[in-house]
């Protein structure tokens, strides 16, 4: 209960955002957070939760991202509807890429791999394939009406990005909560052992990966209509598939505000980055390849884990 | 009138040309302890392995509480009621005893605070309540055997396979061992232990099947095993029970 | 379509480009076989080798070949290092660490060299790069013809280090038994370093073979990664002469398919594979570790 109450707090307090400032710069920033934190959400719950690091969130995201924008620049379809769809499309491929990937037993780096190559299998496609407008992209016509999903200011846009990671939130506290995530956590722990008690392995990481994928398709959906032109190195480029992992890692993986926690970070050392230097490419990913480096070697646990360390527990690791 | 509840049927495994597991059959009756001895090497814990799962045989049936259940994967076996334990400890490190023991009892109890609370009962059983919100990583190796232990009871099998699971433990450790494993079988469970420490074999098990070279070569009661000549030859080596004899006949 | 006088030049080409991807799968391959990790930043070691080699002659009038032998010690003593110092401590013996460090490795790089060098592409204009040999009817570039010959010289000289020198055998006994080999004394974190630098050194050869016929921007090396990553999985995790045949096969996989589908198709076709084979190898076939 006392979770489901700082979930609220949190969002009620990012809520207040544009009450008090209309800087774009600001709400810019956040929603990017917000967007990363939301994909990142999906990759924590296979990998922070589940031990199974998918290098190639960017399947999901693409997807997400291309199925809307395609259904409403080709078929007229209206963009909530394409939300859903989109989000639908992203569940389907997660679905596939983890019946093949976990139906061979592929664990580990193999797994790391496979989801690598799966993603840059859907962009080599997506830039030659004439229906996502092959080098040249999609672009969304624009359409400021909210039954378009498109928005004069950015303030909806925010709230809908907020509303989106608050549910991911309420969602991921739910699966804390439940025999699903016991069983996904004991598959992370140990797979042999959690198969001598009953967990059938297969169908719980598959069940993971579906929702993950469903969850970072949201957030390729909501990037679409928040930036109305995709090609195909924005929709399945590793730029994704490294924030989407980055976040949590750096937030505390397998925690439940870790995403968020690293979302923000990130864009920090970014924005950061980018006033120092000018801004030229290349220089924010330094810096973020070295903060990974630097988390996984002396803050395993992320932000989460700190501030676990900061404060004084009188019982170790205790978590329900 | 006890019933078989196990039924090994000339089960094999080979390994390239090693055959680890040759020709063995047979049974487990309900409601006893029964233990399965043999020199290092002799395939017991390949044997384990096949009946829990983890490996398909070559050739051969298992027959479990009257049903075939050959090949089906750990976790359906799992939930046909037969618990094993790991003679390499696997505990789920990051997560507390009550948590581990929870993953077991969330087998027949959907809701989170169910499956917490049985596994606060399980783990008095075994004599882990003090340490239930530890972290398993935090164990000394006496506790983490009861974690594996108290785990694989929390699915309430009624066939419980236990490999070696006083290995590593000090004297007055496995006499306090013994006991819970007792009141184990006591409850019902039918109990099929691999084990080295002989005094328990001794004390716990009614039957006991001797394992070399991948084969059965004497059952029995306990006592009348540790008498056979094969049984001695098989540990001690060819010609060790003659030495042995001729040994008492000087003294 | 298909008719010989395709089809022989573009297998031989195909065999020449392979040489080069069974020595880039080499580096990734010894890596694999003795950290039994995969290392994600070879491919970002690549492209900084290539770089290398492209300044070398560019600033310097280095001979790519000639640059070989400067940057082959260099490298060797950069993947030790990196190795020893940074991923080592970094991974803590954690699988999941590895696969992270070096994937944070890889950024860095990758987008070290992006930040420097901006992301144009860059070819450099060897006076005898376009000189061919004549065989039968098909004409090769000398380069490559050179890279085949360097590539079989590299993968003997490495064979008959494992087979015959003290650190060798140190690698080979760390690869097959680790603990084993650790109370034996050998000194594991050292071998491990020293693998890791054997794999760097592979691909400094490896830029400075392609270099003459090849362009160089911050993303190539991925280009080959992925494709050392199918012969890897396909020569089997850990072997040399794997690596070698696989890479000679994709080679000339790849060269027949782009002659018959196209060149980016032909990057699909691998990749392709590339799932395939991870989903259908049968664990044990090559005896790898999963």
């Amino acid at each position: 209960m006392k979770v489901y109450l700082s979930i609220a707090l949190v969002v009620a307090v990012l809520a207040v955002v544009p009450l008090v400032t209309a800087s774009n710069a600001v709400l810019n920033f956040l929603v990017m957070a917000l967007l990363i934190a939301l994909a990142g959400q999906g990759w924590n719950l296979l990998g922070g939760y589940g031990g199974q690091y998918s290098f190639g969130h960017a399947a999901f995201f693409g997807t997400g991202a291309y199925v809307t924008a395609i259904l409403q620049v080709r078929y007229g379809i209206n963009a909530w509807l394409g939300l859903f769809i989109g989000i639908a499309a992203g569940a389907l491929v997660g679905a596939v890429i983890g019946a093949l990937s976990f139906r061979s037993g592929l664990k580990g780096s193999y797994f790391s791999l496979v989801t690598l190559a799966f993603a840059e299998v859907f962009r080599i496609v997506a830039s030659v394939t004439p229906i996502t407008g092959a080098g040249v992209g999609t672009l969304i016509k624009l359409d400021l009406r909210p039954e378009a999903f498109q928005f004069q200011s950015r303030a909806p846009f925010y709230w809908i990005a907020l509303a989106l990671v608050g549910l991911s939130l309420v969602l991921m506290r739910a699966v804390e909560q439940s025999r699903f995530g016991a069983y996904l956590v004991a598959i992370r722990e140990n797979e042999d052992a959690a198969e001598a008690l009953g967990v059938d392995a297969f169908k719980v990481k598959l069940a993971a990966m579906t929702v993950s994928a469903a969850i970072t398709a949201t957030a390729g959906c909501f990037y679409a209509q928040y930036f109305l032109f995709l090609d195909a190195a924005i929709a399945y480029g590793p730029w994704i598939s490294v924030d989407a992992l980055l976040a949590p890692i750096i937030g505390g993986a397998g925690t439940l505000f870790g995403p968020l926690a690293g979302a923000l970070v990130i864009k920090t050392l970014g924005e950061a980055t980018k006033l120092m230097t000018g801004g030229a490419p290349g220089l924010d990913l330094v810096i973020y390849g070295f903060v990974l480096i630097a988390v996984v070697g002396l803050a395993p646990r992320g932000i989460a884990g700190l501030a676990s360390r900061l404060v004084p527990r009188t019982r170790a690791g205790a978590r329900s | 009138m006890t019933t078989t509840l196990l039924r090994i049927e000339n089960i094999a495994k080979r390994f390239g040309g090693l055959r680890a597991v040759d020709q063995v059959a047979f049974d487990v009756m309900s409601g006893c302890i029964t233990a399965l001895i043999g020199p290092n090497g002799a395939g017991k814990t390949t044997l384990f392995s096949l009946i829990a799962g983890f490996l398909p045989p070559d050739q051969g049936r298992i027959v479990y509480d009257g049903a075939d259940v050959t090949g089906e994967p750990p976790h359906r076996l799992a939930r046909r009621g037969i618990g094993r334990t790991f003679q390499i400890v696997q505990p789920f490190a990051g997560l507390t005893v009550r948590e581990n023991i929870a993953v077991g009892s969330h087998l027949s109890r959907s809701r989170r605070a169910d499956a917490l609370a049985a596994a606060g009962d399980v783990a008095r059983a075994v004599g882990l309540s003090a340490q239930l919100d530890q972290s398993a990583a935090t164990l000394t190796v006496a506790g983490r055997k009861r974690l594996e232990l108290a785990r694989a009871l929390a699915i309430e099998p009624k066939l419980l396979l236990l490999d070696e699971v006083l290995a590593g433990l000090n004297p007055s450790e496995i006499r306090d061992m013994v006991p819970v494993i007792r009141d184990i079988a006591g409850r019902g469970v039918t109990i099929l232990m691999i084990e080295h420490v002989m005094q328990a074999v001794m004390s716990l098990a009614a039957q006991v099947f001797v394992l070399a070279e991948g084969r059965i070569i004497a059952q029995g009661a306990p006592h009348e095993v540790a008498a056979d000549r094969r049984v001695i030859e098989a540990y001690l080596g060819h010609g060790a029970a003659n030495r042995m004899a001729a040994g008492a006949a000087h003294a | 379509m298909l008719s010989p006088v395709i089809l022989v030049p573009a297998l031989l080409n195909g065999l020449m480009t392979g040489a080069v991807y069974a020595l880039v799968a080499l580096g990734l391959t010894l890596v694999y076989g003795v950290l039994h990790i995969i290392n994600f930043a070879h491919g970002a070691l690549l492209t900084a080798a290539m770089f290398a080699a492209f300044f070398a002659y560019s600033l310097f009038g280095i001979d790519p070949y000639l640059a070989a032998v400067i940057l082959t010690p260099l490298y060797f003593a950069l993947g030790y290092g990196l190795q020893r110092f940074v991923i080592g401590p970094a991974a803590q013996g954690e699988d999941r660490n590895f696969l992270l460090v070096t994937l944070g490795l890889a950024i860095v790089i990758e987008n070290a060299l992006l930040y420097a060098f901006r992301a144009d592409t860059r070819t450099i204009n060897l006076p005898y790069a376009f000189n061919v040999i004549e065989i039968g009817n098909a004409f090769l570039a000398v380069p490559k013809v050179i890279a085949f010959g360097a590539v079989i010289v590299v993968a003997l000289a490495l064979w008959a280090m494992m087979q015959w020198t003290d650190t060798g055998k140190a690698i080979r006994a760390v690869a097959k038994e680790e603990l084993g080999a650790e109370l034996s004394g050998i000194d594991v974190a050292h071998i491990y370093a020293v693998t890791f630098g054997l794999g760097t050194a592979c691909v400094a050869i490896a830029a400075c073979l392609l270099i003459p016929t090849y362009y160089v921007n911050p993303t190539a090396g991925d280009a080959f990664v992925l494709i050392a990553f199918t012969i890897v999985v396909l020569g089997g995790m850990g072997s040399i002469a794997g690596a070698l045949i696989g890479g000679l096969f994709v080679g000339v996989v790849e060269s027949l398919s782009s002659v018959l589908l196209g060149a980016s198709l032909g990057q699909i076709g691998i990749f392709a594979m590339f799932i395939v084979m991870l989903l259908v190898r049968p664990s044990g076939l090559f005896g790898a570790r999963a």
